[in-house]
């Protein structure tokens, strides 16, 4: 029984239905990458299991148990936290601020939680009295990520982290996300960089107009001749 | 030589006494009622045409508590009785503000309407609280000011200073200056280093990680009803303290009100500081007459023949609307970069 668990999502955001069926689940200390095509449902799966979506049929369970009727906001309280693709830092306050607001659920003393987050991110340390809005997009992504940490999940879900930022700081992010894994954090990403969201993967879903294409460890999808070639090209 | 100091201190005093210090004391009510405007804004997310009335509504219950002191024989001293009235009229104004919002707003954001309708909502709210003003505590100008008047009295300071010019300087001046300014820093305060304060600001910045990080909308949303009537109140209160209080005068400040709000940057409440005092300032100076002031400076033959008035005071919200208007045409997002309405 994984930690996280999609079972037979199906459903969208009012109209027609965007995932059919589609399963996603992830382990304690493990990465789980979502890949696939635009259009292929992948951030849609992920906001199903936050709740942020009408089910219409499917469940998630979070530590065998089932929270499919919970709100989002119900599911952070959980210890679900989730990392959006826009506009996922607030850009008119300090990164400091930005910490504080991830662990506004707490209530207990976040200090231990913030150099831990601070200790990941070195950078972040040093700009801690910095607008957020004033960082560049690798350092706001890092922002991001450690609001998400400060409520101490046991899932972190991001929404394609690199989007946007360089190759080596896509490098630097990937690396901090395994270290956070080491933690034993269940990680579940959305990725558009399949080829190295999937070299650093235990588990990889590959989804096509929103069904399950290919299900497996990272490895055997980088060697599976025919997602190297539709997918990873070539 | 020494003549002419003479003349420059004249027209030092005269500039203090006409535009100076009414344009501070105007400028802060501007000031507190744009910050009330604007902080619904970032938090509600719309602009709130009931503003006014709120600050009207805030008056008439410290009138109505000033006279019931009054009755009783409590008095503030020197300073007016409507000081003491006024924490009580707060609470008052702060529980009708938030009744509104819990039968009529609460209504629109449960089904995730527009911001226009929320607009088209305040105005229905607007003409309802002036109603109810006017049937409360009728139309008449109504004087409640008591204690001292004056700090300094043209008169004295012409006799202490010798100059041909006086400086009066009123209680209600210095009181509007004071108390603006320890509410604004109050207001700071709360909003850079409480808990819920931060939650306000996270809220007003991006309302969907704000609730993906537990922030309760309905809370802040409360504190905000709670904080905007409280300016209001005080700004309705100073206003009618300094002047008189008039229904209808709060429904015609609504626009220097919202102009100030937009030309420091909606959704700022630091712009809409500097916005009161620019409004305040640009009406005060764009409808004086500086004949007098020109005739200190200049050697006689060059002073002006005319009153060198840009504009009668009957014309003074015009300069709201040419603010508004060239704010909107030149820089939308205002002075600090606020939202775009």
């Amino acid at each position: 029984m994984t930690y996280l668990t999609g079972e037979k999502l199906t459903g969208g955001y009012g109209g027609a239905d965007i995932i059919k069926d589609c399963t996603i689940a992830v382990n304690q200390g493990e990465i789980a990458v979502v890949v696939g095509p635009n259009g292929a449902g992948k951030s849609t799966a992920m906001k199903a299991l936050l709740g942020m979506l009408n089910l219409r049929e499917g469940r998630v369970l979070l530590d065998g148990q089932d929270i499919s009727k919970l709100s989002p906001q119900q599911r952070v309280a959980k210890g679900m936290a989730f990392v959006p693709q826009n506009n996922n830092v607030f850009v008119t306050m300090t990164v400091e601020e930005n910490l504080e607001m991830g662990a506004f659920l707490r209530r207990d003393d976040i200090t231990e939680t913030m150099e831990q987050v601070y200790e990941l991110f070195p950078i972040l340390k040093t700009k801690r009295r910095q607008v957020a809005g004033e960082l560049s997009g690798g350092q706001r992504q890092q922002v991001a990520v450690g609001r998400a940490l400060m409520t101490s999940p046991t899932v972190l879900m991001l929404d394609e982290p690199t989007a946007g930022v360089s190759p080596i700081v896509m490098d630097e992010l990937f690396d901090r996300i395994i270290e956070i894994k080491r933690t034993g954090i269940a990680i579940l990403m959305v990725e558009q960089n399949a080829r190295q969201a999937l070299n650093i993967a235990d588990q990889g879903f590959v989804l096509v107009t929103g069904e399950n294409r290919f299900t497996d460890t990272g490895e055997v999808l980088l060697a599976n001749e025919e997602v190297r070639k539709s997918f990873l090209g070539g | 030589m020494l003549e002419y100091s003479t003349e420059l201190l004249n027209a030092l005093v005269l500039i203090t006494n006409y535009v100076l210090i009414p344009a501070i004391s105007y400028g802060s009510q501007l000031a507190l009622g744009a910050v009330g405007v604007t902080l619904v804004f970032g938090i509600l997310r719309f602009a709130n045409f009931a503003h006014g009335e709120m600050m009207a509504f805030g008056c008439m219950a410290t009138i109505f508590i000033t006279w019931w002191f009054q009755s009783l024989g409590i008095s503030g001293g020197v300073f007016p009785t409507a000081l003491l009235a006024l924490p009580f009229a707060i609470l008052v104004t702060a529980l009708l503000a938030v009744a509104i919002d819990r039968s009529i707003f609460s209504f629109y954001r449960i089904h995730k309407s527009r911001p226009v309708t929320f607009v088209v909502a305040s105005v229905g709210v607007m003409f309802m609280l002036n109603g109810l003003v006017r049937i409360l505590i009728g139309t008449d100008e109504i004087i409640f000011r008591d204690g001292h008047k004056f700090l300094i009295k043209a008169g004295a300071f012409k006799k202490m200073t010798g100059l041909s010019e006086g400086l009066a300087l009123k209680q209600t001046q210095v009181l509007t200056f004071v108390l603006a300014v320890i509410a604004v820093l109050a207001l700071f305060w709360f909003l850079q280093r409480t808990r819920t304060g931060k939650a306000m600001r996270a809220f007003s910045d991006n309302e969907d990680l704000a609730l993906l990080s537990g922030i309760n909308p309905e809370r802040v949303v409360l504190v905000t009803w709670i904080i905007a009537a409280s300016l209001a109140t005080l700004a309705g209160v100073l206003y009618g303290l300094d002047k008189s209080f008039k229904p209808m005068v709060y429904f015609h400040l609504l626009l220097p009100i919202f102009a100030a709000a937009i030309v420091g940057g909606i959704g700022q409440p630091l712009g809409a500081i500097i916005g009161g005092y620019v409004v305040a300032f640009s009406e005060i100076t764009a409808t004086y007459a500086f004949k007098k002031f020109l005739k200190y400076l200049a050697p006689a033959d060059l002073a002006p023949e005319g009153l060198t008035q840009f504009l009668t005071a009957e014309y003074k919200f015009a300069v709201s609307f040419l603010i508004l208007v060239l704010v909107l045409l030149i820089r939308p997002t205002g002075i600090l970069r606020g939202r775009v309405l």
